[in-house]
């Protein structure tokens, strides 16, 4: 919402997308596009841990809550364009796709790959989340406070 | 002082040889991969990734098998994993206000804004064994309500907005952090609770229960216990903005706690908090009574001499890794150890008699 004017919040979506994508998922999607670009490694995929920070009350001062994994990863195409990634968990070859996904985004290939890799991704991120807040939907409860009788 | 000792090699090499056998049990009875234990032990998994310090199912999963069960020994498998592990930063405090929730429940406000959901819970459960579960069963579909996702604003902030609740003070947006620099005390708010989120939780939650019996009480509700996806974000240097890097489940507590006032504050309810990786919610209570216990000094509160209350108490005796490596060190060869102090009571004992005969 406050990235209404935010020139990097196109970007800023899909790699945030590509990060929390099924690593299965994607290298399936990525197999049938069919784009080999040629690229060069500007940092082969490298799986490091990231420290995940929390607040004291939810509002308050920062604090450490533990790390989690992360693959990195970054690609630069022959026409000079660079792509990032950063990605849960372990999966290098995840991390690569990510990263040449980013550079092809930023390309005349952005709609193919847009179509292929994004769409799906957003559209298979979605309704998992629908189905698990329709039965989140169901567990709703309503308490009632009982009347005590001694009173 | 500990003297080292050598060989055994072999009889070492065969014990192992012997827990890979054992480890595996019957072979004719299927072996377990790690993605069913990631599935259908995931409170287990969820709570090595807590007490391990490091959100990856795949890997706790791997370490619960490797460790034929035994949590601790799989928590201290992915203890020396992490260290393995280059540090790429550190993530952007994450949002629980905008937590995809499983679970929200109240139990001071039973209106919550945003509605209580139950989640799948053990609660109301009759604790009976399942029979069913034992033989090869059909899963039953859970079902299911269409609904506009409400906003899930947190419980708490109803009451800040009267002035009811004692106020978060900020902090560095670089927290202190125990596994860079040892503990020192007495410790920041924000490494109390790293470490309470990463103690062991029979012994986080044995100290909650010891303020509830009274030593320490500080009459906890839980305002707010929450349990679902939250996205991790951190600034990217590279890019010069910040990007998710993935999400994580995290359990949510917050306690509102009566307060008296004191000296320095005016009668208002404090607050406790619970933040837990996972599905972890026994943990998260507990962290959230703790970590208000420990918060007596600030609150101008008196010590009354509980357990819950010394925070070197609680923070040195926490972590069920330091805990189990000194414990277990004990039943190592001591050989050289043993045998002085055998020739100290030896020549004590003969002291000893030789006055008693000089007496006589």
């Amino acid at each position: 919402m406050e990235e209404m004017n935010d020139p990097n919040a196109a970007r800023k979506a899909w790699m945030s997308l590509l990060a929390k994508s099924d690593a299965v998922t994607l290298v399936q999607l990525w197999g049938e596009i069919r784009i080999a670009p040629e690229f060069s490694y500007l940092r082969a995929p490298e799986i490091g841990g990231v420290m995940v920070r929390g607040r004291a009350g939810a509002v308050g001062s920062a604090f450490n809550l533990g790390e989690m994994t992360v693959t990195r990863c970054s690609v630069k195409l022959i026409s000079g364009v660079v792509g990032h990634a950063y990605v849960q968990g372990r999966d290098k070859e995840q991390a690569r796709i990510a990263a040449l996904v980013d550079a092809l985004m930023q390309t005349k290939e952005a709609a193919v790959v847009q179509a292929a890799v994004i769409d799906p991704l957003t559209d298979i991120r979605r309704s998992s989340q629908v189905s698990r807040a329709a039965k989140a939907a169901a567990t709703k409860v309503d308490f009632f406070t009982m009347v005590r009788g001694e009173d | 002082m500990y003297v080292a000792v050598k060989g055994g090699e072999k009889a070492i090499d065969n014990a192992h040889a012997w827990l890979a056998e054992e480890r595996r049990g019957d072979t004719s009875i299927a072996e377990l991969s790690v993605p069913q234990i990631r599935e259908q032990l995931a409170l287990a998994v969820n709570r090595v990734m807590a007490e391990g310090s490091l959100y990856d199912p795949d890997l706790a999963a791997l370490a619960i098998k490797q460790s034929r069960g035994d949590l601790i020994e799989a928590i201290f498998l992915i203890r020396a994993y992490r260290t393995t592990l280059p540090r790429f930063g550190g993530s952007c405090p994450v949002d629980t206000e905008q937590m995809i929730c499983d679970r929200r429940v109240s139990a001071t406000f039973k209106d919550a804004p945003g509605g209580q959901v139950l989640g799948p819970t053990f609660d109301y459960t009759h604790r009976l064994l399942d029979f069913k579960l034992a033989a090869d069963g059909e899963v039953p579909q859970a079902p299911t309500a269409t609904t506009a996702q409400p906003d899930t604003p947190h419980i708490m902030s109803f009451l800040d907005r009267e002035n009811l609740i004692q106020t978060e003070p900020e902090g560095p947006e670089t927290p202190p952090d125990l596994t860079r620099s040892p503990l020192e005390l007495p410790a920041t708010r924000a490494l109390r609770l790293q470490a309470l989120t990463r103690g062991d939780e029979g012994f986080i939650l044995g100290m909650a229960y010891s303020t509830q019996r009274g030593y320490a009480r500080n009459h906890a509700f839980v305002a707010e216990l929450r349990i679902g996806a939250v996205s991790v974000e951190m600034d990217i240097p590279e890019l010069g903005f910040a990007i998710d890097i993935g999400e994580v489940t995290l359990t949510e507590c917050e306690t509102v706690n009566q307060f008296q006032g004191s000296k320095t504050e005016p009668p208002q309810f404090t607050r406790g908090y619970g933040l837990v990786f996972g599905m972890t919610e026994r943990k998260a209570i507990s962290m959230a009574l703790v970590d208000r216990a420990l918060r007596w000094k600030e609150l101008g509160e008196d010590n009354v001499g509980a357990p819950a209350q010394d925070e070197e108490f609680v923070l040195y005796h926490a972590d069920n890794i330091q805990a189990t490596g000194f414990l277990e060190h004990i039943k190592l060869p001591h050989y050289v150890d043993f045998q002085s102090e055998l020739e100290l009571i030896r020549r004590l004992r003969r002291e000893a008699m030789g006055e008693q005969e000089a007496a006589e």
